[in-house]
């Protein structure tokens, strides 16, 4: 993009796509907002026509709003730590010259393809139930009490579920990451008296930066979306100690059957969700230009 | 202090072996170079020097001590890589600072030290860039920089020239020589370039196939090679090697006579020729000569000479300075 041609040739290149990916977005956002200023439930279908912000006021005067956008918070923070950290050091892991190398990086990355409902199943039933679970008996066989985790620990478990599934992604990333890291700069640093724990901080952490960033800001998009590993294991419960800001809008639009009511849910939805990438661009964008 | 000894240095990868059997004895103080074909294991040699690769077997000595098993920090020993491996999130202050931040030096020692490597390295107007924003003659500078300041034993230098143009690299091989008359710590430096061998080195050990050929001052290896391998390598352009019953009557399996060795002249002489290419650089004329039965053979001449493509020349051979090999390459006695 150095000079003035190449840029006005990669603007009229881009236009299609900006342009059909624009029209994509902007109808369903104004149906949306249209929506969300009507009174519209499916179970009073006499009861229609312009309500402005009433639908807004219900819904974030609902104290299960609050609620559901701290679970929201919470659920997004708890999984990026985990699969940054975990991520970075499975992939420091993983780029150890190891016997068995390739089957054990399959491994790492199956379950990035096992779809949603499927793992937060395997999880419901096979790891996290209190009677037949593998916590429970490993806990049982050490002679601990049992936990049960969808009921006593709900967020907790769905951020478990959600990082589980996750991991492998941002380990993948990151290890490729890692292993563009100039052998040279390695063996420089060696000879610059630097050790492990200098080498990772001051050569090994920088190189991943971008990286990093990129994962921050690709699970963000998907973690702020997070909807099938609730509906499968706690339904957003009990009460809405698991109910992030997707699900109150699903338990408006089809458990109440208000329309209304969900749309501006949504629209509340998608304004957080440009808040937070906002503040996103802002702190860790600046690691993608350079 | 900084002398250097190898003792019987093997280094194999897996059943390869890379260094056969090395021993080597650099002084301190010296500027050695080790020049060799690519390939031949001058890097490897260099690494195994610094630690960064393990010896198979032998020793390896730094200032009389057993260093073979030591960490490459502990060896006190810097090294200017190829690629420069500058740190690119760092800037050029933080780069040459490096080591001495890791040697847990504090801050203010540090921005002392950095600002008097960049002033002996014209770098002072630089040290808040980072490596990317740098020429390369630059990001030379820096990685030299970042070894200087430790003030180690010695430095390494693999190929530190190879990324530059032309004329930088003859700029940057003059402000090393100077560095090393400054400083006077011992230097090792690879390179397949053998004029900056010639130019730069106290010493060069000629490499071949991971076995030293031969170990000597530039003159030594120009006037008295040890066999065919270093005649061949060392002078530029390449001596011209004769065998059969030519080099019979010399009473040798093979005969070497450099370029410049040779006298060119239209009417009479030892060899007749047609002259093929001849390459005219102002101060002289390398000619590229088709003798008949012997083959091509490049003669230095003159750089004024008159002589084109197809002329008719003789060449004669200045007695004194033909070099005489036996059948393995050995270089036979004077006769
Ligand atoms: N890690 C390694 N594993 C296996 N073989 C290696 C390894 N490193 C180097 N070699 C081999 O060792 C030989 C010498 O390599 P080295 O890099 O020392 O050559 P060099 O003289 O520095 O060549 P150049 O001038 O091209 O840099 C080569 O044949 C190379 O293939
Ligand atoms: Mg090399």
């Amino acid at each position: 993009m150095a000079t003035r041609q190449t840029k006005a040739l990669a603007r009229a290149m881009m236009a299609p796509s900006i342009i059909v990916l624009f029209v994509w977005m902007i109808v369903p956002l104004v149906l949306t907002l249209w929506f969300s200023f009507q009174r519209y439930n499916l179970n009073y279908p006499e009861r229609s026509g312009f309500v402005w912000f009433r639908n807004y006021y219900f819904f974030l005067t609902d104290p299960a709003f609050l609620q559901a956008i701290g679970n929201t918070l919470i659920l997004v923070v708890g999984v990026l730590v985990i699969t940054v950290v975990g991520g970075i050091l499975l992939a420091l892991l993983l780029d150890q010259p190891i016997w068995g190398q390739g089957i054990v990086r399959l491994l790492v990355i199956a379950p990035f393809f096992v779809m949603p409902t499927v793992s937060a199943l395997v999880w419901k039933n096979m790891m996290m139930h209190p009677q037949y679970g593998i916590f429970a008996w490993i806990s049982k066989t050490l002679g601990l009490p049992t936990v049960a985790w969808l009921t006593d620990y709900p967020l907790a478990s769905v951020i478990i579920i959600t990082a589980w599934e996750w991991l492998p992604f941002a380990a993948l990333i990151l290890l490729t990451a890692l292993q563009s890291l100039d052998e040279d700069q390695k063996e420089a640093s060696e000879m610059d008296g630097a050790n492990f724990v200098n080498r990772f901080i001051y050569i090994i952490l920088p190189h991943l930066a971008r990286a990093i960033t990129v994962v921050i800001l690709i699970e963000t998009i998907f973690l702020l979306s997070v909807f099938a590993e609730i509906y499968v294991t706690t339904q957003g419960g009990p009460g809405y100690s698991s109910t992030n800001l997707p699900f109150l809008v699903y338990v408006q639009a089809l458990l109440n059957y208000d329309v209304g009511g969900a749309s501006a849910g949504g629209m509340v939805a998608v304004v957080l969700a440009n808040i937070v990438a906002i503040f996103l661009i802002r702190i860790v964008g600046r690691n993608l230009d350079a | 202090m900084g002398s250097i000894q190898l003792q019987h240095v093997n280094k194999s990868f897996g059943t390869h072996a890379v260094i056969p059997d090395a021993s080597l004895e650099i002084k301190d103080g010296e500027f050695v170079v080790f020049v060799g074909p690519s390939g031949c294991g001058k890097s490897t040699l260099l690494r195994l020097i610094a630690g960064l690769e393990d010896t198979t077997s032998g020793q390896i000595l730094l200032d009389g001590q057993d260093m073979t098993a030591a960490a490459p920090a502990k060896r006190q020993l810097a090294m200017v890589f190829q690629s420069y491996a500058l740190y690119p999130h760092m800037t050029v202050a933080q780069n040459i600072g490096f080591p001495l931040k890791m040697a847990g030096m504090d801050k203010a020692a540090i921005d002392a030290k950095v600002k008097e490597a960049a002033g002996v390295l014209n770098l002072t107007s630089y040290l808040d860039r980072r490596p990317r924003n740098l020429s390369g003659g630059q990001r030379q500078r820096v990685a030299i920089g970042r070894a200087i300041v430790r003030e180690p034993k010695a430095f390494l230098f693999d190929e530190p020239l190879s990324n530059l143009d032309a004329a930088l690299r003859v700029n940057m091989r003059l402000e090393i020589s100077e560095l090393h008359h400054q400083l006077k710590t011992t230097m090792v430096y690879v390179t397949h370039d053998q004029v900056e061998a010639m130019t730069m080195a106290d010493r060069i050990v000629v490499l071949n196939a991971g076995n030293i050929e031969q170990f000597g001052t530039p003159m030594e290896l120009y006037r008295t090679p040890a066999n065919r391998f270093v005649a061949g390598f060392i002078g530029s352009p390449k001596m011209n090697f004769v065998d059969g019953a030519e080099a019979a009557k010399h009473g040798a399996f093979a005969i070497g006579v450099r370029p410049e060795h040779m006298a060119v002249n239209k009417d009479s002489g030892l060899w007749r020729g047609t002259v093929g290419v001849a390459e005219h650089l102002g101060s002289d004329t390398f000619l590229h000569v088709n003798v008949d039965g012997l083959g091509l053979m490049t003669v230095r001449a003159e750089g004024e000479k008159q002589l084109h493509h197809g002329d008719v020349v003789w060449l004669t051979p200045d007695p004194s300075r033909i070099y005489r090999f036996d059948k393995d390459g050995q270089a036979l006695a004077a006769a």
